[in-house]
């Protein structure tokens, strides 16, 4: 029946508080943890966080009674208590499907992720997970490749990947450069990687950097009978810069780009990943600016829902965090989003901090990337939590070697591959590592040396963003 | 400060990817691995090829991947006839995974020359 016009405030609760709301296979579901302001009732708060990132806005307004606004709302149908918190809730939404456009992870963030994040009646507002409905998935292209495909274009087997980042970050030139990255290849590493804010600066334009790189990945390929690559950076001004230097790289029959998803943005990620799919090309990822957004525990968006759009965006590889390293990450919780990486199918775990059943469906996994403060010592430790599916990039570590990146490149592959051997083996490489590592370098003084030089080094602060528990 | 003569020389060594850094293992070294492929439920597999190819995608297979075998002594066997064969190639074990169609384990057990 045709309902009347009704000029005026109304509460929001009155509209999109549904409690009774069973949700559809194909709604989209998200989880927020809320803060509202003093005095506003937890329903209110949560039906104007449902209202205002899907169909509704402060005022009633004539033009909603010439559709189905009930068909397209989105809904909060539950709220529960957070573990340990008194002040927040957790808020969950269901949205149809007819929402979003299909394959546009631009557009879910703009709606969930909008303007309500900005909405006076709260104090704090994190969005903590997405459900993706499969048949939302099914219109997003994914990772380029995927784990098994890069496996096989790269012929490592048995055993996370190596890699590092070539430092210093920033004033080498390009002959330089090519210098270390041919180091760390030679020495055993299977990438190196662009730091990321390497680009096209004075002292080293992109086309001299790809060109001196691709001879050492060449050269290294050569002498060591071993697959290598290097991420070539394509993070640029515009679009068509950032395709320029794609091709270039495709034309020095390079295996492996990296784009920055976050600064670059989802639609020049989305883009580059299409690309990558049509010209063979793995898709490296890096995550600057993450931690503006996901570090708080109140505001902002958590890692696990941009670790799940990147998967849809697409991408090959994408940083984690080490969680024994020298950034920030709980251990739970990252096993938590590196499923969601590399799965087809993650059940709700709260002690991981997934609260839905996430079907990835036949979408191509994506490696998890272990980068930043790490060093021998950790290796038992980071391939018991990151398995095999994983690179592990040790640049310090690597560098920082006293006979160079060559011995340091050495001294982590020994270590690593002692570490596989181990676990295979049957023995309980974090409980036993010291052991492992101290055996193995028995046979190689360039580990023994590393051992020795990285002995005192540890990075033992409190993580800020933990999961929510009592 | 004076220079540290300490400072190695590392050379560059050709390798044959996983485990190609650590010494040739012994034959119990080899069981367990053998052991932990068949216990991930992984089919096991013998591939061989001259060294002059070792970076070809495709190894010769010995015979067919060994699929649902779980005698150890099987394959080492297999390994070892295959070894006796082709005396001057490389021979490796493989894990294969039919369900991610990968490799779950890969290692190079004798080295041709």
């Amino acid at each position: 029946m045709a309902k009347k016009y009704d000029a005026g405030v109304k509460e929001y609760r009155d509209t999109y508080w549904t409690p009774d709301y069973v949700p559809l296979d194909s709604d989209l579901l998200a989880c927020f943890k809320c803060t509202g302001q003093e005095g506003v009732p937890r329903e209110e708060v949560a039906a104007a966080v449902a209202a205002e990132s899907s169909t509704g806005t402060w005022s009633t307004v004539w033009s909603e009674l010439l559709t189905d606004l009930d068909f397209y709302k989105g809904r909060c149908y539950r709220i529960e208590d957070v573990p340990g918190d008194k002040e927040a809730f957790y808020a969950f939404i269901a949205y149809p499907l007819d929402l979003f456009e299909e394959g546009s992870i631009t557009n879910v963030l703009t709606s969930l992720v909008g303007n309500v994040f900005g909405f006076k009646a709260l104090r704090h507002l994190r969005l903590e997970d997405i459900r993706f409905p499969l048949a939302f998935i099914k219109t997003c292209m994914g990772p380029p490749n995927g784990i098994q495909v890069e496996r096989d274009r790269m012929n490592k087997y048995g055993r996370p990947l190596l890699g590092c980042t070539i430092k210093p970050k920033l004033g080498l030139s390009g002959k330089n450069y090519g210098r270390v990255v041919y180091e760390c290849l030679r020495g055993g590493l299977d990438f190196t990687k662009d730091d990321e804010n390497i680009n096209s600066q004075p002292f080293q334009r992109w086309q001299n950097r790809f060109e001196f790189v691709a001879e050492a990945v060449k050269l290294a390929e050569q002498e060591t009978g071993e697959k290598k690559g290097h991420y070539l950076n394509c993070t640029a001004a515009t679009p068509e810069e950032m395709y320029e230097r794609a091709e270039f790289a495709k034309e020095l029959g390079q295996p492996i780009i990296m784009h920055d998803y976050i600064t670059g943005g989802f639609t020049a990620n989305t883009g580059l990943a299409k690309w990558c799919r049509k010209n063979g090309m793995l898709l490296h990822i890096h995550r600057a600016m993450h931690a503006v957004i996901d570090r708080h525990p109140k505001h902002g968006i958590h890692f696990r829902v941009l670790a799940k759009c990147l998967r849809l965006s697409g991408g090959d590889q994408l940083h984690t965090g080490t969680v024994v390293g020298k950034l920030e990450g709980d251990r739970q919780s990252t096993l938590g989003y590196i499923d969601q990486l590399r799965e087809s199918f993650v059940p709700e775990d709260r002690s991981r901090g997934n609260f839905f059943d996430q079907d990835w469906g036949s979408m191509g996994g994506v490696f998890a990337v272990a980068s930043g403060g790490i060093h021998v010592w950790h290796m038992p430790a980071l391939v018991s939590i990151f398995g095999d599916d994983s690179v592990l990039q040790f640049g310090g570590g690597t560098h920082g070697h006293p006979w160079g990146s060559a011995a340091g490149a050495a001294a982590n592959r020994v270590a690593l591959e002692a570490c596989v051997k181990a676990r295979n083996a049957g023995r309980e490489i974090e409980r036993e590592g010291r052991d492992i590592l101290l055996e193995a370098a028995k046979h190689s003084p360039e580990l023994a040396i590393a051992l020795e030089t990285w002995k005192e080094i540890k990075f033992e602060f409190d993580t800020v963003d933990k999961l929510d528990v009592n | 400060m004076p220079f540290k003569s300490t400072v190695g020389d590392y050379q560059t060594v050709a390798t044959l990817e996983t485990f190609g850094f650590l010494p040739p293992f012994t034959q119990d070294e080899i069981y367990d691995q053998i052991a932990y492929i068949i216990a991930q439920g992984w089919s096991p597999l013998v591939e061989h090829v001259h060294p002059s190819n070792s970076m070809a995608t495709y190894w010769s297979y010995w015979k067919l991947p060994f699929f649902g075998e779980k005698d150890l002594s099987v394959i080492v066997n297999e390994l070892e006839a295959c070894h006796r064969a082709y005396p001057d190639h490389h021979v490796r074990l493989v894990g294969y995974d039919a369900y991610t169609q990968s490799q779950g384990s890969c290692f190079v057990v004798f080295e041709g020359r």
